[in-house]
Order: structure tokens, then C-alpha cells, then sequence
């Protein structure tokens, strides 16, 4: 379902889902061309980053892991400086020395991006420590997959939070409900002994909610919750979204095996081929959002395809812009190990 | 002799251990990465079911769970995939493993062997190309492999797996495409034997891992200036061929050291002091050493490329060092 918000608002958020999108197909088709190396896309989750993290407020930091790009888009990345990190260029986020792997933007609320999985949980609860002990009424959310669930550092993490009542969301995004997993010869992504992957919350006290990631009105609702809790004082709050992974995600490097995405498969069933039938009809949350915008009046197909437009616009120039833009310098690569101690802005 | 690539002589050597030793497991099973060699596992795999384990995404977890089963009589073999990685299980590995026989006063052994990728690969930036072989060498109680040829991994891995100490097995995966004779029948390579990679008189090149590679095109190119290198692989850290080393040092009068951990500290650092200590008076300039610069490895290939060891750097270095 749709949250309840104002027709504005929701194409608000949109242009951002269809940002996500369409910035993941760009990079996908770059990188049949030109060797971008390996990299991982957020194709499918959309609708949980940006109903998310559309709530957030300045001063409020997100951890998040190796699926990082939907998450940095979500919270008004441009696109332009993130194609840029991603191919190394000195325009980039982090000036070309992060990469893919580890997109930041510290004006953005992204201190730091960790690609070792399980990195980002003990950071996220590091930062509500920090906010918390400084009397601010900022809260730190705690971005990762499934798989973090694996490493001893969400276990860890969890039980400072819970005991100290810190001011963080974990959200955990499970992608691992479609995937054949490593038995199949596969990367391995979820291996867990338990049965919901909120019984890893409940023992902690922690309040821990599952709902679908594609239900953008379940997810608005969950982190809205979890936000105040946090704000006033009550502790952390355990968010499982819950996405089909995109069988684009499926190979060891994404491939568009679902095409670009046409929109009007939201409208128009007809267009939708055999292949992929399910996942067009109802697992791509992208196409579910669109269909519900105009279900419900809040969109046409004109006003989505002109979206649309001005998004792919976006996108190239964005590209345009990675592309002509130099890399670093190569003896700028001994600068910034040390901060430069008392200029902390 | 026949021969076959790195990352079949490793597939091979990991095959042979299996169908030698019922005791001998996998746990975890990457072993050459995401590279375009890694369905050479598949079989391995297929034909051992029950014998490799897929573990969890629990570094700590899994590697400390073979620590303990080789110390209740498993022989496993575990891939740590990437080095970096490795961080997750250094409590086990560090603190653990590398104690036990001692602290125990002998009692308990702990044979197992555990395999991982480290260095730069291209594009891994700081949290998927580490060196950790320096680190574990700072850690008495651990034997290191550090392969550089088809001939060596199977030979050394061979050894490790009949040892009953932890040894680490330094890999990387530039070296999978490396193409070397390799015997049919078995063979054993001694922990703690060097091997001249490539004979000289006017320079020693003292590498190890994939940077002996390096060192052997670096002296190619040499050779057509003129300049006979000798490049000394010691195989393993621990045990250390110190003999080999100082006799080349010795016959040149020397030398330059290839290393990819990061200079400060770093495998190459040990190298000079053993020199420096040992044959002084045989050095008639000052060691150089070619290293990866004392930063986070960035992501972008004109930092990346500027901060690791290059062929060229290391053919710069030779030509100031005999200056
Ligand atoms: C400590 C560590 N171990 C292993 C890896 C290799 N690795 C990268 S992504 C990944 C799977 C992660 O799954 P999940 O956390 O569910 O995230 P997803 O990719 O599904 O979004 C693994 C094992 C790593 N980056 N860090
Ligand atoms: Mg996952």
C-alpha cells in the first residue's frame, strides 16, 4: 500500500525510487562496456530506502554496507558525484578512494561506509552511543542485509543498544527470500539456524518488527515508530523489510536479465512477457509503487513517463559528467591518512 | 614435465590431501576467489560431499570452529577468501591457535591450515586488499606458506597439511593465472627452503608470493640492460631459509626487496633487519625496498597504481641501488 501522504510528497518519493532504478541500469549497461569491476545494485529494495529514509532528518547518520548506492540516492545523493566515486574519478564522494564499496557522504549522513559484512552494526550503535551521551536527540540507523545476522558484531551490537537504550534503527534488509543460495553454487548470502530472523531480536527486549519492503506504507509506518521511539528515549527498534532479490542479482555480477525497466507494465499487462512474469506482476516494488500511484489518483501514465524522463535526463548527464571527469592525481593518493587535528567543522 | 596453471596445481593439491586423508575437510571452499578460475572448485566439491563445509558468513565463528576441530583430530583446511577477512578471526588465529601448543607445554597440537587471498586486486580499496602476512609473522606459533609458482602451492601445501601446527596459506589471486611445470607424480616441498627463482650475480631480488613474479619480469626487463638479478623466493616466513638468503646477498652484494604488505613493518622490514644483522659487511649500498606505501589502499587505479609495487618500481630501485 501506499502511505498516506500528499499527492506531492509521493511523487516525491517516486523520482527517488525511479532514481535508484534507473541509476542502477545506467551503471549496469556501463559496465558492459567499460570494466567498472564488481560492484553490487539495490534493484528491488528501492521502496524500503526511500520510504525509509525519507524520514530522516539533518544530523541523523545512516551505516550502511556494500548495497549502499540506493540507500546515499535515498537521501538526495546526487547521482553525478556518486557515478563518478564509483568509476574512481577525483569528483567523486570520496574523491575516488572509496569506490563503490564504500559510497559516503558525511554532509549527507553517510560517515562511513563499511564493505565487511557485519562492519556497519557496531558502527551505527557506536554513533546512537555518541548522540545519546552528547544529549542530542538525533538517532543513527543501522542499514544491512540478512547476512549480517551471520557475524558475532550484530550480536554484539544488539545488546549494548538494548542495555543502554540507545537511539537506533536497525534495518534489516532480507533480500534472501528468492535466492537459491550457496547450495545451488551460488554466493552465499543467508545461512542462519533460525527460523525468523527476528527471533534474533526478541531475547534482547528489543521491539522488532517484519513487513513487506515493497509496502511502502508498512515501511513509512515501522520507521516512523521506530524514529520516535528512538527520538524520546525508548531504545532501539528492529526493522526486517523483506524484498524478493532481483534475478538480475542472481549471477555473481548483476546483469539486466529483466530488461530495462518499461514502466508501463504498470499499466498496461500486456507488455509484461512471460519471463520474469512474477517478478514484473508483483515483486518489483518499483512497478508496484507506479501501479498504486495511479490506482489511487495520484498519478497518470503521462505524469510517471514524464517523471520517468526527467530521471533518465538526470542520468545522463550524471554520466556524461563521470565520464569526462579526470582521476585523482596519483601522488594525491599519500594524503588524508590523518585528519588534521582541531579542524573538526 | 607438463605444464598446468596455479589455480589447478592449488585445485589439485587440495583434490590429492582429500583422497589422501579422510581426517582432511574444506571449510569454506572460495579458495581462488571470484575469479574466472573458480568453477575448478566445483568439482572438488561435488566430489567430496559431506567433506566440505559451507559456513556461515561468521569469520570468527567458523575459522575458531576449525582451531577446535583439529584439536579433536580433524585436518581441516579453511579459505578465509578475501585477507581482509581474515580481521573477523584474528581472536581464534592470533590469540588462540598460535598459543596453544605452548601454552599448553606441548599437549595439544593444533593442524590445521588456513587459506586466504590477500593483496591488490584491482579495485578493492582498504577493506578487501590486505597484506596480512606481516601481522601473522609478528605472531610466534603460526607457520606461513607464501607460494609463488604452480610448482611451489601444491609442493608447500603438500607440507602444510602434514604438519600439526597452524600455518597460514599466503595466496593471491594474481598468481592463478601463472603457468608452471608441475610433476604427475607427488612430491613434498620442505617448509623453511628457499628456491632460487632466477640465477644472478649483480643484484639479489628477494620477493615472495605473487611479488616474486613481479621481481622475475622486473629482472627480464634488467637483463636487457645488462644487469644479471638473482631473485630469492624463501617459500615460507616460518620456518626461514636464512642461508639462501644471506649466500645471495653474499655472491651480489645487493639488495632490493619486493613486498606488497605496507612498508612500515611490513614482511620486507624483517627481510632487511635479517640482512642488516647477519651480512653487513657484505652490502656495499644501502637495501631498497619496494613496498605498498603506508596508506589505506584506495579505490581509484591511478592511486592505486601509484601506491603498490610495480615492475617499474622495482627496476628504478635496482638501477639507484647500483648506482
Ligand atoms: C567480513 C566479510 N566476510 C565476507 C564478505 C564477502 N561478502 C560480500 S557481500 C556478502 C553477502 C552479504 O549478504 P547480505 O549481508 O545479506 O547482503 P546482500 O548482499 O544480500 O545485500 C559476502 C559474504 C565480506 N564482504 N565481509
Ligand atoms: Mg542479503
Amino acid at each position: 500500500m501506499l502511505p498516506t501522504l500528499s499527492t506531492k510528497v509521493l511523487l516525491g518519493l517516486l523520482e527517488k525510487a525511479l532514481a535508484i532504478r534507473r541509476f542502477e541500469e545506467m551503471l549496469v549497461k556501463l559496465a558492459g562496456k567499460i570494466d567498472v569491476g564488481h560492484f553490487h545494485v539495490y534493484v528491488g529494495q528501492e521502496i524500503t530506502g526511500v520510504a525509509a529514509l525519507d524520514l530522516l532528518e539533518t544530523g541523523d547518520l545512516c551505516f550502511t554496507t556494500h548495497r549502499n548506492h540506493g540507500h546515499l540516492l535515498a537521501r538526495g545523493a546526487d547521482p553525478a558525484l556518486m557515478l563518478a566515486e564509483i568509476l574512481g574519478k577525483s569528483t567523486g564522494y570520496c574523491g575516488g578512494r572509496g569506490g563503490t564499496l564504500h559510497l559516503a557522504s558525511a554532509q549527507l549522513g553517510f560517515p562511513a561506509t563499511s564493505a565487511a559484512v557485519g562492519g556497519c552494526t557496531p558502527l551505527a550503535t557506536g554513533a546512537a552511543f555518541g548522540m545519546d551521551r552528547l544529549g542530542s536527540d538525533r538517532v543513527s540507523v543501522c542499514l544491512f542485509g540478512d547476512g549480517a545476522l551471520e557475524e558475532g558484531s550484530y550480536h554484539e551490537s544488539i545488546n549494548i543498544a538494548a542495555l543502554e537504550k540507545l537511539p537506533l534503527i536497525f534495518l534489516c534488509e532480507n533480500n534472501s527470500l528468492e535466492a537459491l543460495g550457496q547450495k545451488a553454487g551460488e554466493y552465499p548470502s543467508s545461512t542462519l539456524a533460525v527460523v525468523r530472523l527476528t527471533d534474533l531480536v526478541a531475547p534482547f527486549g528489543v521491539p522488532a518488527i517484519t513487513i513487506d519492503g515493497c509496502d511502502g506504507k508498512a515501511v513509512r509506518d515501522g520507521m516512523t515508530e521506530a524514529i520516535d521511539r528512538a527520538r524520546s528515549g525508548e531504545g532501539p527498534t528492529f526493522i526486517e523489510a523483506r524484498t524478493v532479490r532481483w534475478p538480475g542479482n542472481r549471477p555473481l555480477w548483476p546483469a539486466l536479465v529483466t530488461g530495462e525497466t518499461n514502466l508501463s507494465m504498470a499499466w498496461d499487462e500486456t507488455v509484461i512477457p512471460e519471463e520474469f512474469r512474477e517478478w514484473h506482476t508483483t515483486q518489483d516494488g518499483v512497478l508496484r509503487f507506479v501501479r498504486e500511484m495511479i490506482d489511487e489518483g495520484h498519478a497518470t501514465p503521462e505524469t510517471v513517463i514524464a517523471l520517468d524522463e526527467l530521471v533518465q535526463d538526470q542520468m545522463r548527464t550524471a554520466e556524461n559528467f563521470a565520464l569526462e571527469s579526470p582521476y585523482p592525481e596519483p601522488e594525491t593518493a599519500l594524503d588524508l591518512v590523518f585528519a588534521k587535528s582541531g579542524s573538526v567543522p | 614435465m607438463r605444464e598446468i596453471l596455479y589455480a589447478e596445481a592449488l585445485v589439485e593439491g587440495l583434490r590429492e590431501l582429500l583422497e589422501a586423508d579422510e581426517r582432511v575437510h574444506l571449510m569454506g571452499q572460495y579458495f581462488l576467489g571470484l575469479t574466472s578460475h573458480r568453477e575448478l572448485m566445483a568439482d572438488v566439491r561435488d566430489s567430496f560431499p559431506g567433506r566440505v563445509y559451507y559456513p556461515p558468513i561468521a569469520e570468527l565463528g567458523y575459522v575458531g570452529a576449525a582451531i577446535g576441530a583439529a584439536i579433536a583430530g580433524l585436518r581441516p583446511i579453511v579459505d578465509i577468501a578475501t585477507a581482509s577477512f581474515i580481521f573477523q578471526a584474528f581472536p581464534q588465529i592470533v590469540n588462540e591457535a598460535a598459543n596453544i601448543h605452548y601454552m599448553t607445554g606441548g599437549q595439544t597440537k593444533v593442524p590445521m591450515i588456513f587459506h586466504f587471498n590477500h593483496g591488490i586486486r584491482g579495485g578493492g580499496a582498504a577493506q578487501h586488499s590486505h597484506s596480512p602476512q606481516a601481522m601473522l609473522w609478528n605472531t610466534p606459533g603460526l607457520e606461513i606458506m607464501a607460494p609463488s609458482s604452480p610448482y611451489d602451492v601444491k609442493g608447500l601445501l603438500k607440507t602444510a597439511a602434514e604438519s600439526d601446527n597452524p600455518t597460514a596459506f599466503v595466496d593471491h589471486t594474481r598468481l592463478f593465472d601463472v603457468i608452471g611445470p608441475v610433476p604427475e607424480d607427488d612430491y613434498m616441498i620442505p617448509f623453511g627452503q628457499a628456491d632460487i627463482k632466477r640465477g644472478g650475480k649483480d643484484i639479489t631480488l628477494l620477493a615472495s608470493s605473487f611479488m616474486v613474479q613481479l621481481a622475475l619480469s622486473a629482472a627480464e626487463t634488467l637483463a636487457e640492460q645488462g644487469i644479471d638479478a638473482e631473485v630469492v623466493d624463501p617459500r615460507t616466513l616460518v620456518p626461514l631459509d636464512e642461508d639462501t638468503i644471506l649466500e645471495s646477498v653474499a655472491k651480489t652484494h645487493y639488495l632490493v626487496i619486493v613486498d606488497e604488505c605496507h612498508r612500515r613493518c611490513g614482511v620486507g622490514a624483517e627481510f632487511a633487519a635479517l640482512v642488516v644483522e647477519k651480512a653487513f659487511s657484505d652490502l656495499r649500498a644501502p637495501i631498497v625496498r619496494v613496498s605498498t606505501e603506508d596508506v589505506p589502499v584506495p579505490f581509484s587505479q591511478t592511486l592505486e597504481r601509484y601506491i603498490e609495487p610495480t615492475e617499474d618500481k622495482v627496476v628504478q630501485a635496482v638501477l639507484r641501488v647500483l648506482s
